[in-house]
């Protein structure tokens, strides 16, 4: 008998339909999954295997609607070799595709409370799905919050959607830039702060993060001083991967393989591992 | 491991017939990979027959030391563990996943099919089967399967040996890995040699290995036998040279992250990655991907990778274990503490090749237990 070598780490070619750039480092890719492979499904907060022929693969998190599956977009920043060379792809290119992957947003859990979402940066693309999805089912969650910093106002990501869900009733959006420029008239400062005057229920709250290490680390300390019990807080973690489906050993994290027992975590799993350098 | 006791019954193989067991494998189809004599070691390598066993070597190990030797004896499993371990033929070091070629706009996905014959392991130690149980449970035991480690795996014959002869860097005894191999092979023997007669006491595990027993129609074994081999294991598992005491040993490494124990083991750490090579459980692995001079062909290739390494941790934020201090830490308590969290095992199984392949010698028992001598959190 001959084994079917790769299967799990066989990449398929899915046709880019089109490119969208958010900044002047950052682009969203917007994927067609081929009918061949059957419907793909996602959760928020999920994650991909991009692959860019011959160059190289990472994970990337889904940043689209998950109740859409047919259009998958992927919002990344050019910082390495294979980000870069995916800035370069175009309409009607392939990238190779392995996923879903990973923990997702706990949506299910959040209905009947509060939500209160902190992203920095990049790290609002991964919670991009979580928001629509809490907007699509917005009556079953009680308030919504997004607290978004950026470092500055060009560099913001999602813009439309930003000014759209700012221009809606149901959810509350404060937006704030470390560094302001000429035209900006909003918040200035880090993000955290902002965790402190946030209208939720600490009772009542799931609160989720997305953002550099050092900035989730700020807004937990916040969300715990709200109240907010350490099993409602959720954070989204990266690390190198080479696998995705806990074999290749990079993304350890002490006990925790981030790609399967992760991305997502709730703060407590990870508590007596955050702050602590090089674990 | 494992507390499964073969119900077989025992019989007594003449060392003279030990080629007659071999070749019924070989004619089974298999090949056979076993101990042999290469560049100064004894080392894993495909053999033709008992003529290429290491008849008459053994070696002497010290913490970053190696020596092989001629000691005369007619015994073939004269020896502890040598540099390599079975892990390279289940989990190969190197191995092409698939190739891509471009197609008008993107490109074609080509798998590749594993080649690898049916192997049979000859002489498998019991610290290594239980290594082989270890690495079943990281590429076979959650959802995703390595198809290449399962076929290979499932496809193999193992015929293990007892352990008499532990090393001076052994330590099966403390990790409940050995001497003896108690599940897992397909034969067992336990290698004899008194003044009068050379012979293996010789046990089936498996169905496989029973039926390929009965045919070689050997004789029972004496209770005189069983009595020596008893006598024997019990020599073996109080001979060890090492000691590790387990006793909460995960949770005291995990206590001691910050120990100032980590600093003064990575002045002396190359952080050259030998120690988790020669390991018969470590499985991490890295991919890569490359083109053809014309760009056009694209192949993946999986190959070990090592925790000592720095790129093992590089992503957009920079690498996210930057000094040797923290990757010896990693790997340490990888084996002896998160591993039992993510696998319900130690990921060591005290076979003594790290301490000897260290070219510092860096004994991880002797570190173990110095932070727990000084534990800085005690309970």
């Amino acid at each position: 008998m001959i084994a079917a070598l790769a299967s799990p780490m066989l990449t398929t070619p899915w046709p880019i339909i089109k490119t969208h750039r958010e900044n002047s480092d950052t682009f969203t890719l917007e994927l067609e999954p081929p009918e061949s492979n059957g419907p793909f499904a996602f959760k928020p907060g999920q994650f991909n295997m991009l692959y860019v022929f011959g160059v190289g693969e990472i994970p990337i998190s889904i940043s689209s609607d998950a109740g859409n599956p047919e259009t998958i977009l992927h919002t990344t920043r050019k910082v390495g070799t294979v980000t870069n060379a995916l800035g370069e792809l175009r309409t009607g290119d392939s990238i190779g595709i392995r996923g879903p992957f990973g923990t997702n947003w706990p949506v299910e859990e959040a209905v009947g409370k509060d939500v209160v979402i902190v992203a920095g940066g990049i790290g609002l693309a991964p919670l991009r799905p979580a928001l629509l999805h809490l907007l699509e089912h917005r009556r079953q969650y009680k308030n919504v919050i997004l607290l978004y910093g950026s470092r500055t106002p060009e560099e913001m990501l999602f813009r439309k959607d930003l000014e759209k869900w700012s221009s809606q009733l149901d959810i509350q959006v404060y937006v704030t830039v470390d560094r302001a420029t000429r035209s900006w008239r909003g918040m200035v400062g880090v993000v955290t702060p902002l965790v402190h005057r946030a209208p939720f229920d600490r009772k009542n709250a799931v609160a989720m993060v997305c953002g550099p290490e050092i900035m989730m680390r700020y807004a937990t300390e916040e969300l715990q001083r709200r109240g907010v019990p350490d099993d409602m807080i959720y954070l989204s973690m990266e690390r190198n991967m080479k696998c995705a489906i806990g074999m290749c050993g990079h993304c350890q994290y002490s006990s925790e393989f981030i790609c399967k027992d992760g991305p997502v975590f709730s703060y407590d799993r990870i508590a007596h591992l955050m702050g602590k350098n090089e674990v | 491991m494992g507390e499964a006791i073969s119900n077989y019954a025992k019989r007594i193989l003449p060392s003279t017939d030990l080629d007659r067991l071999l070749e019924a494998l070989q004619q089974k189809g298999y090949t056979l990979v076993g101990p042999t004599v290469r560049e100064n070691a004894i080392v894993l390598e495909e053999i033709e027959g008992a003529e290429d066993l290491p008849v008459g070597w053994t070696e002497t190990q010290e913490a970053g030391s190696y020596k092989l030797s001629r000691n005369g004896s007619e015994e073939y499993f004269d020896f502890a563990s040598g540099p390599h371990s079975f892990k390279k033929y289940l989990f190969p070091p190197r191995l092409k996943l698939w190739q891509a070629k471009r197609h008008r706009a993107g490109f074609k996905v080509e798998q590749e099919n594993d080649q690898a014959p049916s192997y049979a392991f000859i002489g498998v130690r019991s610290c290594d089967l239980c290594a082989i149980e270890i690495q079943d449970k990281v590429f076979m035991g959650d959802s995703y399967v390595d198809p290449v480690y399962k076929e290979r795996r499932e496809k193999a014959f193992i015929l293990a040996v007892n352990c008499t002869k532990p090393g001076n860097l052994c330590f099966c005894s403390s990790m409940d890995t050995g001497p003896k191999a108690k599940s897992g092979y397909d034969l067992a023997v336990t290698e004899q040699l008194k003044e009068s007669e050379h012979v293996f006491l010789i046990q089936a595990g498996s169905e496989k290995g029973h039926e390929l027993l009965e045919a070689l129609e050997l004789a029972d074994a004496d209770e005189g036998a069983v009595e020596f081999e008893n006598k024997q294991l019990e020599d073996a598992a109080t001979s060890m040279g090492r000691f590790l005491d387990t006793h909460k040993l995960p949770s005291v490494l995990k206590n001691n992250f910050e120990h100032p124990r980590w600093e003064q083991i990575a002045d002396r750490c190359l952080s050259c990655a030998n120690c988790t090579l020669v390991c018969p459980t470590c499985f991490c692995h890295t991919v890569e991907d490359t083109t053809d001079l014309t760009g056009d062909v694209a192949e993946r290739w999986r190959q070990w990778d090592s925790c000592f390494t720095g790129d093992f941790t590089y992503f957009a934020g920079g690498s996210a274990r930057a000094s040797t201090k923290s990757r010896y830490r990693q790997w340490l308590t990888h084996k002896l503490s998160t591993w039992t969290d993510q696998f319900g095992t130690f990921g060591c199984v005290g076979c003594g090749r790290c301490i000897a392949w260290c070219p510092v010698g860096i004994d991880l028992t002797e570190e173990a237990a110095a932070i727990r001598a000084t534990d800085l959190v005690s309970d």
